[in-house]
């Protein structure tokens, strides 16, 4: 902590870093300072402000600055912290050439050097390391959201177009008789796979980046390569584990792949369809003896589109502008529920938030008493729920739910369809998100209750208020002040409360006419069926979804924060 | 400490019944499904159709099972591992921020602070895609906090608590009187040490709390450790627990139900250990009138 001083013998006297320009100015500064001044005003309004210059030895003790070598000590330690991450840091990016990365990490070290070095007092100080964090893993992911929304990226549609061709060039590879043939060794570098494949006394290395010369291997017995630098070698029982991997990795090399045959033997074959930069398009026989057929590219669809309509199913990645976001608003299958699934999605994480609050409330007051015994018996055993891992719970009540051989039904003795209808579906959603939820907020309001000074209450009660007038005027304003952003924000999570709703029910139960949408759906469950269902994952389309799903939970929280107290703290 | 005025006039006895009864009612809420779990990890059959809420016999061949044929304790010491340093981390970089937004004025405070609360909203499993581009890019370069490595999923999980932790913890700041911090400040203390030596201890109650949460969401978290942790030594307890489920439920549970419990102990030893701090009153004698 740079903010850290001692007051050490030595340090007497010493300037700071970064102090030398003006030591007297702020030498003398507090002695002018009414706050410094004693026996002055009482300094009640007076915070700490942030301005800079603002002479930071006030009321120094006569004869030191608090700034001494510790600080010049502490200093320098964040020196050489920020200084030493920052070269681990763009060690491998500068030699990987990435000058945009080496760029960042330049400003990040320069910004932290510059708020940790220097003598002014900044907030920027405490708030850097937060700043940052959220900018890389709150911030950044929400921008590139965004942006994956205006690409048609999913399945078929990852990579640049270069990797499609490829892709397309190397799985229609097709074995020819006389082909090129190598000896093969399977071996792994960085995690990743290569072959090690030798032929007539030369050894080559490839990989799905494809085939170069290698130096520095070990021809064994057989003519396979036994040892590589900067490879290792595969047992084979190694290699049979990672077969799939290995059938999968075709080396492209000019006019067709490498792939593997078995696990010692690889061959050269032909690619059957090659890309054609001339026509931009595709030609070939297909699936192999069909005629010869082109597929252009359609850079509009980012993928190969033959005359007959037919496309390659590899693709790549395209901007769609606003297409997906205007599909989500127009196209029937998303569009046609998507006002009911928000109503029960509203009515859901604001009822999850309202009884979880009410029972988490009503729970602390009643334990908040100086008489009452064993509360710390009940706090533990009422904070279980919470201790117990949700996503396992989750499940675990929905086989209590289960009309058969469920918990509920047997203790109960009931023969209820609890998930199957769905408006007890509904009420088990919420009651398991009620269950889990509620010792969340029982602790917070023991932790709001304590800081209430009991100065108020007991004024109150002077001043004649009953036992309830004390609650409504004192207890509940103060603790919904400590409560509310955590309410909101509660809110918000429940909004997309994906497991809650997912583990349990999936969504459902769903009508018999209309498999897409479920009593239970969420938004979040909607679109995630949606996006990532049978059609395979459409990350833009989903992209854009949690894009519209962020907007109203993003216009929602404003709103209710307006209408609670928080915005009137956040000035004060 | 914190004398509460005692309850409406009349009826003393009568109210702490009342209290006791709502305490147990909810109790019972609150225990019923775990008596569940119990009794279907000591059920000698294993499977979930054969579960009561009162255990019918009892064994360990559950737990046997569960330690014998699968890498449980890997899965355990991950989660442990992951969620201890989460909360640590994320407790003491949210503290930091809320000290300068309770006690600072500077421009750009208002906004920081409801921009914090905003981007929060974000449905967090939907940015798995930008997360996992994220996370190659650093493979790529930093391999140590790249996929399946518990530091860097350790600090994502950082990442995406810091926001409400800081509103949680600045909350309680700001029922911290200002003439502690000011008194220290006259007296030639520096801000940074006003809030070592009076805002932070004073605060121990709401650190303890947020670290509890932070320790309970990290240890429950699902989603993201399925993508980033899927090497068999770096697995967490949620994914590790979910593949034994996803495998065979029925003939699973009795050792599903085991794995839960124990992941449940970590939680529990962590609520143990810091409801001490979790104390009566600290700021209520501090300062008077």
């Amino acid at each position: 902590m740079s903010t850290r001083q001692t007051r050490t013998g030595e340090g007497r006297g010493l300037p700071r870093r970064g102090d030398t320009g003006a030591p007297r100015q702020e030498g003398t500064a507090p002695r002018t300072s009414p706050e410094g001044s004693p026996g002055g005003p009482p300094a009640r309004d007076r915070r700490p402000r942030a301005v800079p210059d603002r002479p930071r030895a006030l009321a120094v003790p006569p004869g030191g600055w608090p700034g001494g070598a510790g600080a010049v000590a502490a200093r320098f330690l964040a020196l050489g912290l920020i200084v030493a991450v920052a070269l681990w840091a763009v060690a491998p990016l500068a030699s990987a050439g990435n000058w945009t990365g080496t760029a960042i990490v330049a400003a990040v070290t320069a910004a932290g050097l510059y708020v940790y070095l220097t003598p002014r007092r900044m907030p920027a100080k405490y708030l850097l390391p937060t700043t940052l964090l959220v900018l890389a893993f709150q911030v950044f992911p929400v921008v590139h959201t965004m942006s994956l929304a205006l690409t048609n990226i999913g399945d078929g549609h990852l990579g640049s177009k270069q990797e499609a061709i490829t892709a397309i060039e190397t799985s229609s590879v097709r074995r020819e008789p006389g082909s090129a043939e190598y000896r093969l060794t399977v071996a792994e570098r960085d995690g990743g796979l290569a072959f090690l494949l030798a032929a007539g006394g030369r050894a080559y290395a490839g990989t799905a980046e494809g085939l170069r010369p290698l130096e520095g291997a070990t021809l064994g017995p057989g003519g396979r390569i036994t040892a590589a630098d900067g490879y290792t070698v595969l047992t084979s029982a190694q290699a049979s584990a990672r077969s799939a991997e290995i059938t999968e990795l075709a080396v492209p090399v000019e006019g067709g792949a490498i792939r593997s045959q078995g696990l010692s033997r690889a061959y050269q074959g032909r690619a059957e369809l090659t890309y054609d930069a001339g026509c931009d398009c595709v030609t070939g026989s297909g699936s192999g003896s069909g005629p010869e057929k082109a597929w252009r590219a359609d850079e509009e669809q980012g993928r190969f589109v033959a005359a007959d309509g037919t496309a390659l199913p590899q693709g790549w990645k395209v901007d769609v502008g606003l297409a997906n976001l205007a599909a989500a608003l127009t196209d029937p299958r998303i569009n046609a529920h998507f006002l009911g699934v928000f109503g029960w999605n509203l009515v859901y994480a604001t009822a999850v938030v309202a009884l979880t609050a009410a029972l988490g409330i009503a729970v602390a007051l009643a334990l908040h008493h100086p008489r009452m015994r064993a509360v710390r018996a009940y706090r533990t055993l009422i904070v279980l729920p919470y201790a117990m891992p949700a996503f396992a719970m989750l499940l675990v009540w929905r086989d209590m739910f289960n009309t058969d051989f469920g918990l509920v039904n047997r203790v109960f003795g009931l023969d209820v369809d609890w998930l199957g209808e769905p408006f007890t579906a509904r009420l088990s959603v919420l009651l398991v998100q009620l269950w889990l939820g509620f010792p969340y907020m029982f602790l917070i309001a023991t932790g709001a209750l304590q800081t209430i000074p009991a100065e108020y209450l007991e004024a109150a009660q002077v001043d004649g208020a009953t036992a309830w007038q004390r609650f409504r005027k004192v207890t509940l304003p103060l603790l919904m002040l400590a409560l509310s952003p955590l309410m909101v924000s509660s809110f918000a999570f429940n909004f997309n409360n994906f497991n809650g709703v997912f583990l349990v029910t999936a969504g459902g139960p769903f009508p018999a006419d209309n498999p897409t949408v479920g009593a239970t759906d969420l938004l979040i469950t909607y679109t995630f069926r949606l996006a990532f269902g049978q059609q395979g994952a459409q990350y833009g389309l989903a992209s854009a979804m949690s894009v519209y799903v962020y907007l109203i939970v993003a216009v929602i929280s404003i709103v209710s924060f307006r209408r609670t107290r928080v915005f009137q703290e956040v000035d004060r | 400490m914190n004398r509460r005025p005692g309850a409406a006039g009349g009826g003393r006895a009568g109210g702490l019944v009342l209290r006791h009864a709502a305490a147990v009612a909810v109790t019972a809420f609150a225990l019923f499904p775990i008596l569940f779990v119990v009794s279907a990890a000591l059920n000698p059959l294993g499977t979930l159709s054969s579960a009561t809420l009162l255990p019918g016999g009892a064994d360990l061949g559950n737990a046997a099972d569960l330690l014998t044929t699968t890498p449980f304790l890997t899965w355990y010491a991950n989660s442990v591992l992951i969620a201890g340093l989460t909360a640590a981390a994320s407790v003491a970089v949210s503290a930091v921020s809320a000290y300068a937004f309770s006690r600072f004025r500077f421009a750009g405070r208002r906004i920081g602070l409801v921009a914090l609360l905003v981007i929060q909203a974000f449905p967090q499993f939907l940015a798995i895609v930008p997360l996992y581009v994220i996370f190659s890019v650093i493979s790529d370069n930093w391999p140590a906090f790249g996929l399946n490595s518990v530091w860097g999923v350790t600090l994502l999980y950082v990442g995406g608590q810091v926001g409400v932790n800081t509103w949680l913890i600045k909350g309680f700041f700001d029922t911290i009187p200002k003439e502690l911090d000011d008194a220290m400040l006259i007296d030639g203390c520096t801000p940074g040490q006003a809030f070592r030596r009076v805002v932070l201890p004073l605060s121990a109650p709401v650190l303890a709390i947020s670290a509890l949460l932070v320790f309970i969401a990290t240890i429950n978290e699902f989603l993201v450790a399925s993508v980033f942790l899927t090497g068999d030594d770096s697995r967490t307890l949620a994914v590790g627990l979910f593949s034994l489920l996803a495998d065979q439920r029925n003939a699973n549970f009795g050792m599903f139900a085991v794995g839960t419990l124990l992941t449940a102990v970590p939680t529990v030893a962590v609520f143990q250990f810091l409801q001490r701090y979790i104390v009566h009153g600290l700021t209520a004698g501090a300062v008077k009138g």
